[in-house]
């Protein structure tokens, strides 16, 4: 009899290869060398995590208890291995292409990546899986104490499990492989080439494990195969006698939850390291499946046969070699056992704390720190630290839950109920992926009714009287029968996991469906749904992920287009030096891809960084993160560049209105000096005759009465036109300054225009100049400052009479009536004013000839003056014969204004 | 490793290349197994279930693993034929 102690060390020995596995294949997958480490067959072979301690001995417990049943549970995923042309290589693409890290992120991604909905998938799993850790921690203790108990094999074994240190030391010693292995580096795929190794072996292990004690069953025991069928047909498992419903549900079960379990999913999805390993594992796992299970029910039969009565079948496994002294085949089947605990606890640990802290607790971090984790490597240790938190609680909560609990139930209900939970994902998933219809609100609705009804109907009556008492099951809560969580609307009598089953999924699914159809998907859900549906369209056919010297072409190829040539290959040359490596190529490994990123990232953002080297070596889509990513960097880039831009029109602008000031500055400068030039000549003209003249009146004794006379008056004349003179400058420069008083009065336009074509008439005192008006269109009513509009009407008058050469000159006022304003034209016959000169006639002291200068060149500069103070313009019209000028003039309103 | 056939190089004919065509039933092959699969496992609940006329258990299992044993070969002929380039063709091209 092997001794408790020998057993133990047999345990360790086997953890420390385990250990070794794990390192070596770590190591290898580092240094890009462990290609075989991801053939078709370590494949297959990890997904053998399917086959639990529930499994390894469950399996035969529930051979006896309900006859072929338990194959059931096997035949469900071999049917989802066999159609795996239909769903699982949609679902390994999707999941390679999206970066999916677990079933949580599978269901948030596809719903507009909802943290709300991967924090219901996460929590769901978690609550599912504890039962279940709990479950294999209670196998590894039972198994244990059947070689502590030595011969009165089974029978105790349980009671004394529970409060035994074994549990307690079992579970730390997992949760150490775990966090070890699991968490060792930070992959963007989250694959453990370590782990996926070791699960490899254990696989082999527990397969070869069952297979030596089948064997030892049927040919040491009964004899061969047809001796083992009769005895199986002589037992009292000898007819066929299932229940349909529960036969029918349990392939169905077990076929979806091989899909939603986190840890299947993890070594399913997202370990996989070519979508080509499907081809072999969809007939390769089902050969393993079927290899477990060929030996279950001979010994089922055998033991019942064999073992005393009442010895727990749970363990026939162990016990039944135990009984026959075949040691090492009991001590080989003990490590088989130990090898399915310890692979589901590592996995599911793993598969869990990734969902866990990347859907709960990262969240929540960011938000407590505000999102400042701005420093990659600050973001890294504190996902590293999460996830090794999670993976001990998770561990540690199977533990207390086994504690608590007390492991009494028998193993295959625990994971019954584990599988009935945890495939209430299954309508959100298939949905999601086959149906674009498919909404949050849905994918929310859907699950949280089956979860709660799950948690009513099978979870909660499993673990019984502190929450669920007796009367509740009887009567339902406050005696509404049809609320009986195991009869619900008074159907009842059906088995309770069929019961759960049928409830909780066909309400989810119609949840789902009500919630998808009713609501209306925003656009990141839209656009993710196109994606993960049409997944085949989108996504390039299927590469290989491993790294080569290829990829590392394509990376120089892209890093040249954005950083140059020159720099591209100096950057290049540089890392492979430091690698270590010859040649200028350096191999595709994470710190070097860092490095590019960070490069790339200086010139095109780090989100097009991320996902254009992601595209080369990940193999990956750019997922509508990613663009949305994109586009926002864009977006700020364009900004930018927006805002350089009105800058610098901002200041060409500036620079003209600098420009035009200065020249306009120029202009009134020599302006000014011809002004200065133009008064000193125009007051020099009269003060030098009036000198002229009073010297010879004072010098010149002999003038005659009519000479005296005549000089007076030229003096006289000469001193008037100074007066003149300076009153129009004195006028202009008041004008000019804005200080005017205009005295506002109502009058007649035609009475202005009488008014003023008079008084020039009588100042020129020529009056041979025609004037024709048409006096049915000037009356109008205006209010103004009459004395200045008649001025500027002398003004325009006596300059056409001054200035028109015209044999018989003629000058035609025209007065329009345009709404607003009132357009007075003043047209004569003459030459009109030359093109060259139009622009300067209203300036001061221009005048367009000498020869008939009567005066300083002021009248149209007054004119322009005084029409401004009035509210009106004054312009040159071309085009009409002669001269041509029109005043206009508002009716009054804007006189207020002007004021 | 074969290079798809370019689409310029030719009109696109109407039909399909004789390979093509084969390649497209091995894929219509494997949707079907999953589904004989579900059937053949189903046939079980027509069984009488107690009494005179109810099968044996081991006749039962024989069944049940015989199934399982033509799937497994039927499965490992079709996915030697079907490889996932010739999938992803398929996928992209006119089905």
């Amino acid at each position: 009899m092997i001794s408790f102690n020998g057993l133990v060390a047999i345990c360790l020995a086997y953890v420390v290869l385990l250990f070794a596995v794990a390192f070596t294949a770590d190591r290898l997958a580092r240094l890009g060398r462990g290609r075989w480490l991801r053939s078709p067959l370590v494949y297959t072979l990890s997904l053998s995590i399917y086959a639990t301690a529930w499994t390894f001995y469950g399996a035969v417990g529930s051979a006896v208890r309900s006859g072929l049943e338990f194959v059931a549970i096997y035949l469900g995923p071999s049917i989802v291995m066999f159609g795996w042309w239909w769903l699982l290589r949609k679902l390994v693409r999707i999941g390679r292409s999206q970066r999916i890290t677990s079933v949580a992120d599978l269901i948030s991604s596809r719903f507009g990546k909802s943290n709300l909905l991967a924090v219901l998938v996460t929590l769901l799993s978690v609550v599912a899986a504890t039962p279940y850790i709990a479950l294999q921690l209670q196998s590894v203790t039972v198994s244990f104490e059947v070689f502590g108990a030595s011969t009165t094999a089974g029978a105790g074994a349980e009671a004394r499990a529970s409060n035994s240190p074994t549990a307690f030391w079992v579970a730390l010693g997992l949760a150490l492989f775990t966090v070890i292995f699991g968490t060792r580096n930070l992959d963007a795929n989250e694959r453990h080439h370590g782990v996926v190794m070791a699960i490899a072996l254990e696989a082999v292990v527990k397969l070869f494990a069952l297979m030596t004690v089948g064997i030892f069953v049927v040919w040491g025991l009964s004899g061969g195969v047809p001796e083992t069928l009769a005895r199986i047909e002589a037992s009292e498992l000898g007819q066929w006698q299932i229940d349909g419903g529960r036969w029918a549900g349990l392939i169905f079960l077990s076929g979806a939850a091989f899909l939603c379990l986190p840890r299947m999913f993890q070594v399913l999805v997202v370990e996989a390291a070519d979508e080509d390993h499907l081809r072999t594992a969809s007939w390769a796992f089902p050969a393993y499946l079927l290899a477990m299970s060929v030996f279950v029910m001979p010994i089922a039969v055998v033991g019942l046969d064999l073992l005393p009565e009442g010895s727990n079948p749970d363990l026939f496994v162990l016990t039944l070699p135990l009984s026959q002294g075949a040691e090492g085949v009991a001590v080989l089947s003990f490590l088989g056992g130990f090898s399915s605990a310890t692979s589901m606890v590592i996995v599911a640990a793993i598969a869990l704390s990734t969902m866990v802290s990347n859907h709960i607790v990262m969240p929540l971090w960011l938000r407590l720190t505000g999102g400042r984790a701005s420093i990659s490597g600050d973001v890294r240790n504190v996902v590293l630290t999460a996830r090794r938190v999670s993976i001990v609680s998770i561990v540690l909560l199977g533990y207390v839950y086994y504690s608590v609990s007390g492991g009494g139930a028998a193993l295959a209900a625990i994971g019954i109920i584990s599988f009935v939970g945890v495939v209430q994902v299954l309508p959100s998933m298939i949905g999601g992926i086959f149906w674009r219809g498919a909404t949050r609100t849905g994918a929310i609705a859907g699950l949280v009714t089956g979860s709660v009804i799950w948690l009513y109907t099978f979870f909660l009556p499993s673990i019984g009287l502190p929450i669920f008492s007796e009367t509740l099951m009887a009567e339902g809560p406050a005696g509404l029968s049809w609320l009986r969580p195991q009869a619900l609307f008074g159907i009842g009598g059906i088995d309770p996991m069929l019961h759960a089953l049928l409830w909780s999924l066909s309400l989810n699914s119609l949840a789902f469906f009500g919630g998808s159809v009713l609501s209306f998907p925003s656009p990141v859900e839209r656009l993710q749904g196109a994606q993960f549906v049409n997944i085949f369209q989108h996504s390039g056919g299927p590469r290989s992920w491993a790294s080569g010297v290829a990829q590392t072409e394509d990376l120089l190829i892209m890093a040249q287009r954005i950083l140059g040539p020159q720099e591209a290959i100096a950057l290049f040359a540089r890392e492979a030096r430091a690698q270590g490596g010859r040649g200028d190529l350096p191999e595709p490994r994470p710190d070097f891809l860092e490095t590019l990123e960070r490069e790339l990232a200086g010139s095109v953002g780090a989100a097009t960084a991320h996902a254009m080297i992601g595209q080369i070596v990940g193999g990956t889509s750019v997922s509508v993160q990613d663009l949305m990513a994109v586009a926002d960097e864009s977006a700020q880039l364009m900004e930018y560049s927006a805002r350089l831009e009105t800058q610098s029109a901002e200041l060409s602008r500036t620079a003209r209105q600098l420009r035009e000031a200065n020249d306009k500055l120029t202009r009134l400068s020599v302006q000014k000096d011809s002004f200065l030039s133009q008064i000193s000549h125009e007051l020099r003209t009269p003060m030098a005759s009036i000198r002229a003249f009073s010297e010879i009146l004072r010098d010149s004794g002999g003038l005659s009465e009519a000479e005296q006379s005549k000089f007076a008056s030229i003096i006289h004349d000469e001193a008037i036109r100074l007066t003149r003179l300076l009153d129009d400058i004195l006028d202009l420069s008041v004008m000019e300054n804005g200080r005017v008083h205009l005295n506002l009065r109502e009058g007649r336009l035609s009475e202005v225009l009488d008014r003023a074509v008079a008084s020039a008439a009588a100042g020129e005192g020529k009056g041979a100049m025609e004037i024709r008006r048409n006096r049915a269109t000037e009356d109008h009513a205006i209010t103004t400052d009459l004395d200045r509009l008649a001025q500027v009407f002398i003004n325009l008058i006596s300059n056409a009479q001054k200035y028109c050469e015209a044999a018989r000159p003629r000058l035609t006022i025209r007065v329009q009536d345009l709404g607003e304003s009132l357009a007075i034209d003043f047209i004569d016959n003459g030459h009109g004013i030359p093109r060259e000169a139009r622009d300067v006639i209203f300036e001061k002291f221009s005048r367009i000839s000498d020869q008939k200068a009567g005066g300083a060149g002021l009248g149209l500069a007054i004119c322009r003056q005084v029409l401004e103070r009035l509210g009106g313009t004054i312009a040159y019209m071309p085009g009409e014969g002669g001269a041509a000028f029109r005043v206009m003039l508002p009716r009054g309103a804007a006189l207020a204004a002007a004021e | 490793m074969s290079q798809p056939p370019d689409p310029r190089a030719r009109p696109p004919a109407f039909f399909l290349e004789r390979q093509t065509y084969r390649r497209r039933r091995l894929q219509d092959a494997a949707r079907l197994l999953p589904v004989i699969g579900i059937f053949a496992w189903l046939v079980p609940l027509l069984w009488p279930r107690s009494g005179e006329e109810a099968p044996l258990m081991g006749s039962a299992l024989v069944y049940v693993f015989t199934v399982w044993i033509l799937l497994i070969v039927a499965g490992a002929l079709l996915s030697r034929r079907l490889t996932l380039r010739d999938a992803a063709e398929a996928e992209r091209g006119l089905e």
